[in-house]
């Protein structure tokens, strides 16, 4: 590698640059802590495929270096539970936005995280329909401004980290681009555990979520981060409130439990197994 | 070590659905992704006993949005896959069927036809889905579609679509009514070695040479899998050969989208399959698939025992259309008869290539299909044209 | 030789089963063509049931039956909806347990079968249907008798073939019976 060459530059596609994000987005941030996380453990990167769906963050699977596929909106979890059952031996990252995994996609959510498939989820949560032009979601907070809630929001959002920990997930975390370090140290725990594993990333989006909502520059989003963020490991995802005043982050749930994909090659030797038996 | 499991060599008397299953893992489909639907339940049902014994993987979803995008996931991890539905889980999967055209995804999509729109009569024949089967997702492309008329090619057909899908890298429709589903009838099965198996095109070249959508003369670029090394991305925008997204030049969707109808038409020669069947001499041209084409068949016999000279075209292959085939024998005959499980479809195209040959339609909605006398009583009709 | 037969009742009374067992003795264990359709509503048990079998020494085109030689009717309702579909001088088999009134003037052979009441004795009504196939394979004399027990061992659970074949047995040796009387 020469000198003047970026450090992560094999982990990135470089015809693919310069990416579609605005002045301000976290999504560099979340990208830039996934090719961290893969550079310092050492995995190999032919193994892994990120998959995403539609969405800004969803433009992130065009930009790592690795097999990576751009499903249509809300499908990345059911398309990426196909690869890994076909291929066990692939490292599958779903990587995509809080309206694509949890309004059109959030049925595949639950029961990937129900049968425990062996997938990795990161979900950039910016509270909003960034692409599409800023409409709320199934995260934007109560009486938040959107183009699609001119008189303020009347919709109750969801709490993503207890929604998946009562699905099943076995590690759940939620961190903001704040917290590139720990949110880098739970990427690199997920990518080397087995299981449904998800991590919400608060996300800053000034361009089009912040500015109607009185924060107009990423600047202003992470000093909303800074002072609210409260790290609570270990605690009750139910009470992880997100607030002007709190957002309560950490690593909530790192639990064992068998998965689909052991239980059903368990299965498949036992079948076989009596198979030869009958000869 | 489950080698004798994969083809059950010998003769048997199998439902439909289930000798479809057989000549899915066959064919060497060693993928199922479902969800649980009325005529096609049958087919899911089998691949879950049968999967597990020959190493395979099936794994029921939570909707028919999922399973398309399952099957879609496990084609690209190198593995032949399927799902098998009916209509309403057909609608449903329309999305990503859209989505494996735009990714060039061999993957194989059963569709046992009930009574529709809507929930319909679930358990009652159709033929209602062979335009939604064409025209189903949106945005331009050309597809293919197969239709059994009976057990035995429930199993043969479904060979030939997962042969078919690997060869033009696109998803491939066995499009059966409820009655081939759940008809019993005697299927022979072949040895191993006897049946044609055909893998889809592997790259030629190194990983970083690579270039996941450049196509080759036949328009359809080799297929590397995830896992390889070759590190690819596939997308369902526009893209250029690199497949990285082009979504603001008219080159990029004019090279995309016309390569994609291309493939399937610059290759119809070699897809399209048809019966005839007593055309020689034929006044009265039948054209019918599916149960449908039995019905036509028995009533082609006795129009003949009745000194009618009258022939059955038999499609096997719907999409792409045997256009020009009814085209040249429309030339030969008086009247065109085309009895159908639905209130009109396949008789629009029959009537686009049949130019002035008058065209008698026979609509049929219901439990049974057409009767011999009610076609035979057509091709009379078609007779004094 | 086409010859068409249709068995209906009600889902739950083995009426699918019994059509694919005699299909496959026909095909399988027979030199003959077989094709067996089926007609059912949504609910597995109590709806409608039907269950029609043609059987050739040329190739079937048509797999459906129109107008039945031989009809099996297990309930009612079967009776009600198809004793008059059968062809002039078809035979009826009706498990007379079930059918308890009778029209008039058809001109068919009727047999009546007990087949629940055998089915009771044997102490499971659910080989009911064995009972009629058993009755049905002396009357008509359709199948060999080796080729349809071999095609219901294929189609039972292995721990039931013995109380199938038995049933079997009791039915067809009822329908030996009674057609000595009707000569």
């Amino acid at each position: 590698m020469s000198e003047d060459s970026h450090p992560f530059e094999r982990f990135l596609r470089d015809g693919m640059m310069p990416h579609i994000w605005c002045e301000g987005c976290g999504n560099g941030i979340i990208l830039n802590c996934f090719v961290r996380a893969l550079k310092d453990i050492e995995i190999d990167v032919n193994k892994v495929v990120v998959v995403s769906g539609i969405g800004c963050i969803g433009r992130l699977s065009g930009y790592t270096n690795t097999d990576s596929y751009h499903t249509t909106h809300g499908r990345a979890i059911a398309f990426a539970t196909g690869a890994k059952l076909a291929n066990p031996e692939l490292k599958t990252v779903v990587i995509s936005g809080d309206g694509d995994l949890f309004a059109i996609g959030g049925n595949h959510f639950i029961h990937a995280a129900r049968r425990n498939v062996d997938i990795q989820v990161i979900c950039a949560n910016n509270f909003n329909y960034g692409m599409t032009g800023g409409q709320y979601g199934p995260t934007t907070p109560l009486k938040a401004w959107t183009t699609t809630t001119p008189y303020g929001n009347i919709e109750h959002p969801f709490n993503l980290v207890h929604l998946a920990a009562a699905s099943g997930a076995v590690y759940v975390a939620r961190w903001t681009t704040l917290h590139v370090r720990r949110l880098t140290e739970s990427i690199k725990k997920v990518l080397q555990k087995e299981g449904f594993s998800f991590i919400e990333v608060i996300t800053p989006c000034p361009e089009i979520y912040g500015r109607r909502n009185k924060m107009a520059t990423g600047i202003e989003m992470m000093n909303w981060f800074k002072t609210a963020a409260e790290i609570r490991n270990a605690s009750d995802p139910a009470e992880a409130e997100i607030s002007p005043e709190k957002i309560v982050v950490g690593e909530f749930i790192d639990a064992e439990k068998p998965t689909y994909d052991h239980l059903l090659r368990e299965m498949m030797k036992q079948v076989q197994e009596r198979i030869r038996g009958e000869k | 070590m489950t080698q004798e499991r994969t083809v059950l060599t010998g003769k048997h008397f199998m439902q439909g659905d289930i000798a479809c299953a057989e000549g899915a893992i066959a064919a060497g489909c060693r993928f199922f992704a479902g969800y649980p639907i009325t005529p096609a339940t049958e087919i899911a049902e089998r691949m879950a006993r049968r999967l597990p014994e020959v190493d395979g993987v099936y794994v029921q979803m939570e909707d028919e949005l999922g399973s398309m995008a399952a099957v879609i996931g496990a084609s690209y991890a190198g593995v032949k896959s399927m799902t098998a539905t009916s209509g309403p889980g057909f609608s449903l999967m329309q999305e990503n069927i859209g989505l494996a055209v735009m990714t060039e995804t061999p993957c194989v999509v059963v569709n046992i036809m009930r009574g529709g729109p809507s929930t319909g009569q679930p358990t009652k024949p159709g033929q209602q889905d062979v335009m939604q089967a064409r025209w189903g997702s949106h945005g331009d492309y050309e597809i293919i579609a197969l239709a059994p008329s009976s057990v035995q090619e429930m199993f043969d057909l479904t060979i030939e679509a997962f042969n078919l899908s690997e060869i033009y890298r696109v998803p491939v429709f066995v499009l059966a009514d409820e009655i081939v589903g759940h008809m019993w009838e005697r299927v022979t099965i072949p040895s191993e070695n006897a049946i044609k198996r055909v893998n889809r095109k592997r790259p030629r070249t190194l990983p970083e040479k690579y270039v996941p959508f450049l196509p080759d003369r036949d328009l359809v670029p080799p297929m590397a899998s995830f896992g390889e090394g070759y590190r690819f991305y596939a997308t369902g925008l526009t893209h250029d050969e690199t497949g990285h997204p082009r979504t603001d030049t008219a080159k990029a969707q004019q090279e995309l989208v016309q390569r994609l109808c291309d493939k399937i038409r610059k290759n119809r020669e070699k897809i399209v399959r048809v019966s005839a069947n007593m055309l020689e001499d034929a006044e009265v041209m039948v054209v019918a698939y599916g149960t449908t084409s039995r019905s036509a068949m028995s009533a082609v016999r006795e129009a003949r025992e009745k000194g009618f000279k009258a022939g059955l075209l038999r499609l096997i292959t719907l999409w792409p259309f045997p256009d020009k085939e009814i085209a040249e024998l429309a030339k030969r005959v008086r009247a065109i008869v085309v009895p159908e499980m639905n209130c009109g479809q396949i008789v629009r195209e029959v009537e686009r290539a049949a130019k002035e040959t008058s065209v008698i339609f026979m609509p049929k909605l219901g439990e049974e299909p057409h009767r011999p006398v009610e076609i035979l009583d057509a091709i009379q009709r078609g007779s004094y044209k | 030789m086409r010859l068409e037969i249709r068995a209906a009742g009600f889902g739950g009374q083995g009426i699918i089963r019994a059509g694919l067992m005699l299909a496959t003795a026909a095909c399988i264990y027979g030199d003959k063509n077989a094709v067996e359709t089926q007609s059912y509503g949504p609910e597995s048990r109590g709806g409608a049931c039907k269950s029609e079998v043609v059987i050739s020494d040329k190739e079937i085109d048509f797999p459906k039956v129109s107008k039945p030689d031989i009809l099996i009717a297990m309930s009612q309702e079967a009776y009600n909806q198809y004793a008059h579909t059968l062809k002039q001088g078809g035979t009826l088999l009706l498990d007379s347990d079930m059918v308890l009134k009778q029209k008039k003037n058809l001109d068919i052979q009727v047999f009546e079968i007990p087949a629940t009441k055998i089915a009771e004795k044997l102490k499971n009504t659910i080989v009911a249907n064995v009972v009629m196939l058993g009755a049905f394979t002396s009357i008509t004399n359709l199948v060999e008798v080796e080729a349809i027990k071999k095609s219901i061992l294929d189609n039972v659970p292995k721990k039931t073939g013995k109380l199938n074949l038995a049933a079997f047995e009791k039915g067809y040796d009822y329908g030996k019976l009674l057609k000595k009387k009707k000569r």
